[in-house]
């Protein structure tokens, strides 16, 4: 049990690593990775966030969407997957609003460091990419949660990591058609390497 | 001054400098001129430390200091090759031959004991892969010297042999060629050069062929010289049964003679390296102290949890140092000081995530056998964010400090 749900977790953070496999959660990914503490600011923040939503919406599929999930209510052949993605979103966006007035409440300083990104978690693919994924990979309760808190932990490892290298690249030299986007795009795929260690299996 | 060398150097450098005719080479001109004679020109402005040991002399410092390492892989390349050769003649079976072969028969002789035939033997592998890496290496850093106007560094030189001792013996040399172009154009040079790159620029070329062409850069194939002779390495073989019933023993790989990249057999050899390394300041021993601890946690670990399906669970630290790339990497790679932490007590915890990643890596995935290579680019991706970690801490420090007066 301990090691199935030891696999799961090494899975999301370096196989399946959100950002730098998947490429999911791009903009953020970009936008936020120029200062190191922002970014281990909102990596935090997505991790609480996909740590509480994919679990969420794994409770909401199995009791309520899935295929035969509402027979406790005599409905055994009704399938709601159709209002899947809206519901996902619907819980997604739920959570961010609440993470937010507490956030303003109690953490000012993080508030005003995430600024717009904290309302833009809510779209961010990220978080509805690992919901999906938790559907997809048909995952039990228990391994949702070591899924959810997976997957935010390597996407915020990975936004961390990136923006140490962006602020130790400022004393690079880098050629003027490469600066900004460009050498953060370089910067990303060699970053890849270094996650692409766990790969070649699957656990 | 009766030295005409100089004396050439002295007529041709006006026309290199200033509104010279060939002002835009003065790169090219000053690496010939520092390669003869030392440099007159000293740091100036607000500089703290003045000291004698520029990049010059250390590049070439850690270049020597892989010089055991190159000569005891030229022998043994060599010696493992005709030990299969006499193997296969024995059993009567044929090899194929490429072009290395007419060149063997010219300078070598067949036989796996003497010294000689295997240095020999070696040497017609190891250095065309070097002459390739050398060329095409220096010739990218010159050409974005002369373009991008800065000085060409010897951290090419470095580069390129460590880049050609970590290649197995029988590369296709188009394929080394396009791998260091990888590690030094888009691992170092377009980031500005020498000392600018966050990766180990080595390591960046070498992991791209690993995973681009992974036929010729791992598996059985790649490891003898001899095309068509399947041998795995000591990693390979540990992952399929125990290392107890290995046929080599932990002296065969501490001193060298097993198959394995050009450079990474021989623990002794390295450790004359690391000896120079650390004598002269330029390895930092407390990534080597981490690099060291790190394994010895984790593989102890491993080898209490136990594993009944695993057999590198049970391998313990001392052969998991001694195996594979593990030596060479801690010594030529993980010390790199451009790559690596810059603070003393980061340069701990750096040393210490690799210890730990490479037997993760080693252990738990059994689709990668070298386990080095990988964690030292993922140390070196985390190094700034541990740096960080640390300055700021030593900032609130003193801020508390100042406070309190």
């Amino acid at each position: 049990m301990l090691e199935s749900y030891l696999s799961i977790f090494i899975n999301a953070v370096f196989i399946e690593n959100i950002a730098l496999s998947v490429f999911l959660g791009m903009c953020t990914f970009i936008a936020i990775s120029k200062k190191i503490d922002a970014a281990i600011g909102l990596g935090i923040a997505v991790i609480v966030i996909i740590g509480i939503t994919v679990p969420l919406n794994n409770l909401i599929y199995t009791y309520i969407l899935k295929e035969g999930a509402l027979a406790w209510l005599g409905f055994p052949e009704v399938s709601l997957e159709f209002v899947g993605l809206i519901s996902y979103i619907g819980v997604i966006a739920a959570t961010v609003q609440i993470l937010e007035m507490f956030l303003d409440r109690y953490v000012p300083v993080l508030y005003n460091a995430l600024g717009i990104f904290l309302p833009l978690i809510t779209v961010n693919c990220a978080i509805l990419g690992a919901s999906l994924f938790m559907v997809e990979k048909s995952l039990a309760f228990g391994e949702s949660v070591v899924y959810g808190l997976g997957a935010g932990v390597g996407w915020a490892l990975a936004i961390a990591m990136l923006a140490g290298i962006r602020e130790k690249l400022k004393y690079s030299d880098i050629p003027d058609g490469l600066q900004g986007l460009g050498i953060t795009f370089i910067t990303v795929g060699l970053m890849c390497f270094g996650f692409m260690s766990f790969g070649g299996i699957s656990i | 001054m009766s030295d005409p060398l100089r004396n050439f150097f002295d007529k041709v450098k006006p026309s290199f400098q200033g509104s010279g005719k060939l002002a835009k080479y003065f790169p090219l001109f000053d690496v010939f001129e520092n390669l003869f004679y030392s440099s007159d020109r000293k740091t100036s402005g607000l500089t703290h430390i003045r000291d004698g040991s520029d990049i010059q002399r250390i590049m070439v410092v850690v270049w020597l200091a892989t010089f055991p390492a190159a000569f005891f892989g030229m022998y043994n390349v060599g010696f493992q090759a005709l030990s299969a050769l006499e193997e296969i003649n024995l059993n009567g079976g044929v090899f194929e031959t490429d072009w290395h072969w007419p060149i063997i028969q010219l300078v070598s002789g067949l036989n796996p004991n003497n010294l000689l035939d295997c240095i020999s033997y070696g040497a017609v592998y190891f250095i065309p892969i070097y002459l390739v890496t050398f060329i095409v290496g220096i010739g990218w850093e010159m050409i974005f010297a002369v373009i991008r106007k800065h000085e060409i560094s010897e951290g090419a030189f470095v580069t390129t042999i460590l880049f050609a001792l970590s290649c197995p013996p029988d590369a296709p040399l188009w394929q080394v060629a396009l791998g260091i172009s990888v590690g030094l154009v888009i691992g170092k040079e377009i980031f500005g050069g020498t000392g600018k790159n966050f990766l180990n620029p080595a390591l960046t070329g070498r992991a791209f062929l690993y995973f681009a062409y992974p036929a010729s850069w791992s598996g059985d194939m790649a490891w003898v010289a001899v095309d068509g002779y399947t041998a795995a390495t000591m990693l390979g073989m540990s992952a399929q049964e125990s290392y107890m019933n290995m046929s080599y023993t932990w002296s065969d790989a501490f001193l060298g003679f097993i198959p394995g990249s050009i450079g990474e057999t021989s623990v002794v050899a390295i450790l004359i390296g690391l000896a120079i390394l650390l004598y002269t300041k330029i390895a930092s021993w407390r990534i080597v102290a981490g690099v060291v601890l790190g394994t010895m946690f984790t593989a102890t670990l491993f080898n209490l949890a136990g594993s009944d399906t695993n057999p590198m669970f049970a391998i313990p630290f001392w052969w998991h140092m001694v195996m594979g790339g593990y030596m060479f990497g801690l010594v030529f790679m993980a010390t790199e000081p451009v790559s690596g932490s810059h603070t003393n007590q980061g340069r701990w915890v750096y040393g210490f995530v690799i210890g730990f990643m490479v037997i993760m890596i080693r252990v738990l995935n059994p689709a990668y056998p070298e386990g080095m290579m990988l964690a030292i680019l993922f140390g070196n991706l985390l190094s700034p964010l541990i740096d960080h970690y640390f300055v700021s801490r030593n900032i609130k420090q003193r801020v508390r400090v100042l406070n309190a007066e």
